[in-house]
């Protein structure tokens, strides 16, 4: 049923109009085409990420009646409300506010690397501010360079308290909190130690909505050019379902656009020796988490099981739920297994020594940048994924290389390990992994075929969604969470004994990879996410094979090399163990 | 606000902090009625029981009431109230606030920071004193004010520091 709001009148800038109270002045100005600038206000409704903190005060407009400017940001309408939005005051308090946020900022734009993404440059541009008539004492905080996964500059930090939001209520980490108070006022973890040293997840979320660069990924960009410009190294490039639905924003595209030929080309032409699809990870993941499930269920053990491939997600139960580390699935990311497989199976048909074999994983994550150094990933001395850069680094080195991504031509991956299915490319987006595992599963449990390998029932952007599969007869009832705060309530029921699931997904990110951290910026619009996962289903429509099990290179890859899925050698290479972390 | 975590929150993290405290700490926090709001007020008492709020301690507030460690330190690192590192056996407080400021406070800060040795919120090697910058404390009319712990020293001169410093390192059988 939808509830009808009482509607109310209310006049902006001499337009009348009518209005479901409850509203802000900052949306009602929205439907009328009235643009209020904001720094602090964040709103992903159907995210649930609402950010109201009120304290950057650039949103001020002017309400006669009231003594003073408000906040459109957390103001409501009333009934009868006049709101003069761009009067002489309202501009100069606003533009006022600019300025003393940029008196005691960082004057580096240039080497900044938020330089054109900074949502504080923008609005200085939009403010027309010209001249900071205010010389603050700056904030001299070394910068944490401790993770292997983020940065932070607390010199840049204009607390506006988003990633707090992000952290504490979204993701449930806590990991954030303002230190000190008043001009010095920084956002940073308990006790301001070193980030590596926090339980962050490094899920990246607060990056992703930080206005400033004061939360960054760190940037591997460098490392993947020495790489490629060293004549010993072969250097092989693996990409991520969730890149070729984001990446065409950086260059003016679309959201939602599927690039995956012009992606191909790009780094064919930057000099990578081959172009693999991480998607090969993803099936053969599905492989062997579909065999530790089927295994599972067959000798009574340990229910639900719950998917392994988000990194941050990892990271959050083995910090806030170390309890429970018999339930997840011991395999692999996908990305890692893809490096093992080339580490391994691949050197040894090109024989390449493992040592001069470079990986480098383009990912939506930064989780994954930290992942990537986990001491028991990193195996007979070389790791199995080298480097990982995000979405948006992948843009920046496009750019550097002088390449322009829309006039490029498609090309395809490369041969053997290319071959992929549309269960892998649905890794990308919430439901997706749980999905492309019960498509498998079905046909092995029943030995039929699945004609219609569309689970409805387990997509869209519910927080927690739950579903029952009918396979053969046998009801397996199914979890999904994305958000890490979602997830704690189903880690919650099962540790309690509330819930009794078969299988569960878990991805750290709202919506899941597709609003992963290292994502192209979405500056708040959480439309751009929801087109990219559309793009993701788009993606698996187009693909001939859509079962991680009819796809041919991976079933040749056990004929010739791993022998039996979740069998010994499978075990040794594609499977992994968590530990117990502390809770800071 | 998330679940008490569900490890042993009475043993103590580190040997030097005793378990009786951590026991007091934890049968105040239990007697409450609701921990709900009363973050400062178990800093507080925690505080007093051990003269400061070592990590561990506030660790153990946070996991007690099953909140992030960071949000307890953003509020110890909010109050000035509130100290980090252990304190000397007498705190000595210089005011700095403007009444004080105008009469020279910059000053007396600066020569007792000398006499000591150690700047602000540092403890001199003695263990016997802390040195603190605090704002107004009220009693503008004798200021410069320097206090220990709750003597107030109203109208200090630069010359008188050392004497009174002196009556303290005497008690204590240091000078
Ligand atoms: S990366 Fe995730 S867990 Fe870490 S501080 Fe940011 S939001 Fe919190
Ligand atoms: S770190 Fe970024 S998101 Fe967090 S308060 Fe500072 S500016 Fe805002
Ligand atoms: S949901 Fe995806 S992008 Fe986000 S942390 Fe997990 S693996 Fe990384
Ligand atoms: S956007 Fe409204 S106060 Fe910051």
């Amino acid at each position: 049923m939808v509830e009808t709001k009482k509607m109310i009148k209310i006049i902006i800038n001499d337009q009348e109009l009518s209005v479901p109270e409850g509203i802000t002045i900052l949306e009602a100005a929205h439907q009328v085409g009235v643009k209020i600038p904001t720094l602090c206000h964040l709103d992903l409704h159907d995210l649930k990420m609402v950010n109201q903190t009120a304290s950057c005060r650039v949103c001020m407009v002017e309400a006669p009646g009231r003594n003073s400017l408000v906040p459109a940001c957390v103001t409501k309408v009333s009934e009868g409300m006049e709101v003069n939005t761009h009067t002489t005051r309202a501009i100069t308090a606003r533009r006022m506010a600019v300025e003393l946020l940029l008196s005691n900022h960082p004057n580096e734009c240039f080497t900044c690397p938020k330089n054109l993404q900074c949502e504080l440059q923008a609005l200085a541009a939009e403010l027309g501010v010209r001249e900071i008539r205010w010389e603050g004492e700056r904030m001299d905080y070394p910068k944490d360079l401790t993770s292997d996964a983020i940065v932070k500059d607390a010199n840049k930090c204009i607390y506006c308290r988003r990633c707090e939001t992000a952290c504490n209520i979204v993701q449930t980490c806590g990991i954030l909190s303002g230190i000190g108070r008043g001009f010095d006022v920084f956002v940073g973890p308990f006790a301001n130690i070193p980030m590596v040293e926090s339980s962050c997840t490094y899920c990246g979320q607060c990056v992703a909505v930080c206005p400033t660069a004061a939360l960054t990924e760190v940037n591997h960009t460098a490392k993947v050019w020495e790489a490629l410009n060293d004549p010993d190294k072969h250097v092989i490039v693996q990409t991520a379902p969730a890149i070729r639905v984001a990446i065409g924003e950086l260059f003016d595209m679309e959201p939602g656009t599927i690039v995956t030929g012009k992606l191909v080309t790009s780094l064919k032409r930057m000099g990578f020796d081959a172009v693999f699809d991480t998607d090969f990870g993803a099936d053969l993941t599905i492989m062997e988490e579909a065999s530790e499930l089927i295994y599972r269920i067959k000798n009574n053990k340990t229910l639900p099981i719950l998917t392994s491939c988000c990194p941050a997600w990892v990271k959050f139960i083995e910090h806030q739920f170390p309890e429970l580390l018999e339930i997840p699935s011991t395999c692999k990311s996908p990305h890692i297994m893809f490096g093992t497989i080339v580490k391994t199976f691949y050197a040894k048909k090109h024989g390449l020594d493992p040592d001069n074999i470079v990986v480098v994983s383009i990912m939506p994550c930064i989780a994954k940048k930290a992942e990537a150094k986990r001491p028991e990933l990193t195996k007979d001395a070389h790791n199995n994924v080298d480097i990982v850069v995000t979405t948006r680094e992948l843009g920046a080195m496009i750019k550097e290389a002088g390449i322009d991504f829309d006039k490029l031509p498609d090309s395809e991956y490369d041969k053997p390990l290319g071959e992929t299915t549309g269960a892998s490319v649905i890794f990308g987006t919430t439901g997706g992994v749980i999905e492309a595992a019960i498509r498998t599963t079905y046909e092995w449990l029943t030995g039929e075929e699945l004609v219609d390998v569309e689970f409805t029932q387990l997509r869209g952007m519910e927080g927690v969604r739950e579903a029952v599969v009918n396979i053969g007869g046998k009801e397996l009832k199914i979890g999904i969470a994305h958000g890490l705060g979602n997830a704690r309530i189903l880690l919650e029921g099962i540790r309690e004994g509330t819930s009794h699931y078969d299988a569960i997904e878990i991805m750290a990110c709202p919506g899941g990879c597709v609003g992963g951290g290292g994502q192209p910026y979405h500056h708040g619009n959480e439309e751009i996410v929801k087109k990219r996962q559309e793009a993701i289903y788009q993606e698996d429509r187009n693909k001939k094979i859509r079962k991680s099990h009819e796809n041919a290179e991976v079933l040749e890859l056990y004929r010739q090399y791993l022998g039996e899925p979740y069998g010994k050698l499978a075990h040794e290479l594609l499977h992994t163990h968590y530990e117990e972390r502390e809770r800071i | 606000m998330t679940k008490q975590q569900a490890i042993s929150v009475t043993t103590p993290m580190t040997q030097d902090l005793p378990k009786e405290k951590f026991d007091e700490l934890e049968t105040f926090i239990d007697q409450m009625e609701t921990t709900k709001g009363a973050l400062i007020e178990i800093l507080h008492k925690a505080q007093n029981l051990f003269g400061y709020l070592p990590r561990d301690v506030q660790l153990f507030v946070a996991r007690k009431l099953g909140i992030p460690g960071a949000e307890v330190y953003g509020v110890v690192s909010f109050y000035s109230y509130f100290t980090t590192k252990p304190r000397g056996k007498y705190t000595i407080s210089c005011c700095m606030g403007t009444a004080c400021f105008v009469r020279g406070a910059d000053k007396i800060i600066e020569r007792l920071k000398e006499i000591l040795g150690i700047e602000s919120n540092e403890i001199t090697e003695d263990g016997l004193f802390t040195l603190i910058d605090v704002r107004c404390i009220g009693a503008c009319g004798l200021a410069p004010i320097v206090k220990v712990d709750e003597k107030v020293y109203g109208r200090v001169k630069e010359e008188e520091l050392e004497d009174i410093i002196n009556t303290y390192r005497l008690l204590e059988g240091k000078k």
